[in-house]
């Protein structure tokens, strides 16, 4: 019979399961990437901070994320957007530093979302200001056959 | 505060949205999470081993793509789990853990096959489809809480 293989469980590994990732994004006007991370520090928490190109992930234990979260949000509720990150910062799966450069998996889909943020912004100010939109949502059309072929023609000429 | 389902599961505005009105979003990233965390023969542990795609069987046929099973492994017990979802319809872009388009319409079915309280809607693209999305997430939710104080005052009752 196999003798069962046996996997050590460090305090170190212990920790790492307590530890959460957050990305913070900011979409303001009157604040920069660089005031988020200057709110990080001023915080003095258990946390690891890194400033990237589309906003500032924070990792450390559940609570101590949490408050620097809140505290970073509090500084303009409706510009500053927050999602998990499964991974570790400087992860070397998902860095590129280390995956020979371009864009890491899933930074496309961020940056779709960050593009639409403006309008997520007003909808929230319009939200609590008790504002209710002038029109509803338009469906999409599909591109009619009859413009489609004028277009062509058009080009052609 | 309810556990709500969110379709794309890795977005940030609907996570963003659905915490900031005082619910839990149930998202991918926490599954990614747990999954790379937790110490396993695997070092470092990697995404997807061939455990997955046997979790899948619960989600998908035999027959269905090992990726579109693997996937489900994770998403899977994030809809069973979910008391509420909201779903984004035909979102322009997905990728990364989006990618995998029969993988997103297996989602969709089976939030749509659970009996929970559903949104559907579109990402916006003027400002008042904007500030219509934000309202329609808050007014959905609000409700979820109404529905829950509700429900709680009625078993006191009884």
């Amino acid at each position: 019979m196999k003798p069962k293989r046996v996997i050590k469980i460090s305090s170190e590994d212990e920790k790492k399961k307590d530890n959460i990732t957050r990305i913070i994004v900011t979409n303001s006007e009157s604040m920069l990437p660089s005031d988020v991370m200057m709110k990080v520090y001023h915080s003095s928490s258990d946390v690891t901070a890194k400033e990237t190109c589309f906003g500032t992930m924070i990792n450390g234990p559940i609570e101590s994320v949490n408050k620097v979260v809140e505290d970073v949000v509090s500084m303009d509720p409706n510009h500053i957007f927050v999602k998990d990150r499964g991974f570790l910062p400087g992860d070397e799966r998902r860095c590129r530093s280390s995956r020979g450069g371009g864009p890491r998996p899933g930074f496309h889909f961020l940056r779709e979302e960050v593009n639409t943020l403006p309008l997520i912004s007003k909808g929230l100010e319009a939200y609590y200001k008790g504002e209710s939109p002038s029109s509803g949502f338009e469906a999409k059309q599909k591109l009619d056959a009859f413009k489609l072929k004028y277009i062509i023609e058009s080009e052609e000429m | 505060m309810a556990q709500i389902i969110i379709y794309p599961t890795t977005s940030l505005i609907l996570s963003d949205l659905v915490r900031r009105f005082g619910h839990e979003p149930l998202v991918m990233m926490e599954q990614i999470r747990e999954k790379i965390n937790t110490v396993g023969i695997d070092s470092p542990p990697l995404n997807i081993t061939g455990q997955e795609p046997k979790k899948g069987l619960k989600y998908a046929a035999v027959e269905v793509p090992a990726g579109v099973r693997g996937r489900m492994a994770l998403v899977g017990p994030l809809i069973d789990s979910a008391e509420a979802g909201i779903i984004v319809d035909e979102p322009d872009i997905a990728f990364g853990c989006m990618g995998c388009a029969r993988t997103n319409e297996l989602t969709k079915y089976l939030i749509r096959q659970r009996d929970i309280p559903l949104l559907e809607i579109y990402y916006p693209r003027t400002e008042d489809e904007g500030k219509e999305f934000v309202k329609q997430i808050a007014t959905f939710l609000k409700e979820l809480n109404n529905n829950s104080k509700n429900s709680e005052s009625e078993e006191e009752a009884n």
